[in-house]
């Protein structure tokens, strides 16, 4: 049990680290969210084990390393976490590509509840350049799945 | 492997919980102060992770480094060295106007000029949230440094510091939408304030009367009010006026001085302290 929530600890962690690496200024506004599309993959996987307080603790982590408004980034994995969740056993009979087409949805979603929420907040406006990191996690996702899956059934995390 | 079946809390209520706690973050996080000792713990927990993700850029500027070739290391040392002599004159001009300025102000019975200790800080490029403009720097309460504290580089103003952890902080630009700076124009020591529009290279003024001497290239500099940022620091050029009499106000746009686009080295500007007026 503590052998598999630290495998799953640490691809968490790594996924941090890959979504704070510092960028071109150039690519910076097409970074997939890493952490999340890692844990839609073990909230699908493992539903028993990460679901929406993974998500709570890791999106307060991500707050706290991006600097956001703290809860923001909690709120809205929690809200993605849940849908996935509640729905993995429909999730896991889709073929890969169809699952990437939801996730990008999930993820459009997303955006638009952080836009939402920074909105209020900071008052900022919407910009149609929001939405590039879900289009991008969407094309990242069959090999976000296809890596993950052999790192669990290599690992034998259950 | 056991299914959602059976379990003991349900998944809405988790959610429900999820929301409702991330409200009341939300909400503690906007009408609090960011100095508490809540926030810099938190803060420190994530420190580590912050010099992990800058872990790579640094090998990659310790490997470009290594590569620079014998000749570009003595140009460059050749120019600063240059640089450094020119800079110690006018600073040898420095220390005698400061004598006789200090004189100056004791006849007029004017206080004395304030000096700050200073504190240099390095830049970790990590990312951070695309809706603020803000950087990671390597100085938290271990180095003394507290939240408020303005924070400039080579040329200018750049901000200020929030979010304090123990090694790390936050400075916030001052083209972020939430931060404004107290400035006066140079040229004539009127005084007015600048806001961030979130733009990285644009700030506006605000309530600009339309009658109000300003021109295009004014130099604007701290103005000390608010005593937030200490007087006379560099902020910002004018380059735009809109004088549409149609609106209450002209707007005007100014250019941040400090090259807030590729800042590295920061310079953190400590607490106030009056200055000791005989000194050499």
């Amino acid at each position: 049990m503590s052998r598999s929530f630290s495998f799953i600890t640490f691809s968490v962690f790594l996924a941090l680290i890959m979504a704070l690496m510092p960028l071109p200024f150039s690519l910076e506004p097409f970074r997939p969210d890493w952490v999340l599309l890692v844990l839609m993959y073990w909230s699908i996987a493992l539903p028993h084990r990460v679901n929406i307080g993974w998500a709570w603790c890791t999106g307060l982590i991500m707050d706290l390393a991006v600097g956001s408004p703290l809860g923001i980034n909690s709120l809205t994995y929690s809200v993605c976490i849940y849908i996935t969740v509640s729905n993995f056993q429909k999730l896991r009979n889709f073929s890969l590509w169809q699952q990437a087409m939801l996730i990008g949805l999930f993820l459009a979603l997303y955006h638009l509840l952080q836009f939402w929420l920074n909105h209020f907040l900071l008052d900022i406006y919407f910009n149609p350049a929001y939405l590039w990191p879900a289009l991008i996690g969407m094309l990242c996702w069959p090999w976000i799945f296809l890596l993950l899956r052999k790192y669990r059934r290599h690992f034998r995390i259950r | 492997m056991n299914l959602l079946f059976g379990r003991s809390i349900s998944l809405q209520l988790r959610l429900t919980v999820a929301v409702v706690l991330s409200i009341v973050l939300i909400i503690g996080d906007r009408y609090t102060s960011g100095g508490t000792f809540v926030r810099t713990t938190l803060n420190t927990l994530v420190s580590p992770v912050l010099y992990a993700a800058n872990i790579p850029y640094e090998l990659f500027n310790v490997g470009a480094q290594s590569l620079h070739t014998r000749d570009r290391l003595l140009d460059e040392n050749e120019v600063l060295r240059a640089k450094q002599l020119l800079q110690s004159e006018q600073l040898q001009q420095y220390q005698f106007l400061l004598k006789e300025n200090n004189e100056l102000r004791a006849l007029l019975g004017a206080s004395a000029r304030q000096s700050h200790n200073r504190q240099i800080a390095q830049v970790l490029s990590v990312r951070s949230n695309r809706y603020n403009h803000q950087v990671v720097i390597n100085k938290g309460t271990i180095d003394g440094v507290s939240e408020g504290q303005a924070v400039i580089d080579e040329l200018g103003l750049v901000g200020q510091l929030t979010h304090v952890g123990t090694t790390t902080s936050r400075v916030l630009l001052m083209t972020d939408t939430t931060h404004a700076t107290p400035v006066r124009i140079l040229r004539n020591d009127v005084s007015m304030v600048v806001e961030g529009i979130g733009k990285i290279n644009l700030v506006q003024l605000a309530h600009v009367s339309h009658s109000l001497d300003i021109r295009i290239g004014d130099i604007l500099v701290t103005s000390g009010l608010g005593s937030r940022f200490p007087e006379g620091y560099p902020v910002a050029v004018v380059t735009e006026i809109d004088r549409d009499e149609g609106l209450p106000f002209a707007k005007v746009y100014a250019e941040p001085i400090a090259q807030l686009d590729r800042i590295r080295l920061l310079v953190i500007l400590g607490e106030n302290s009056i200055e000791v007026s005989d000194e050499p």
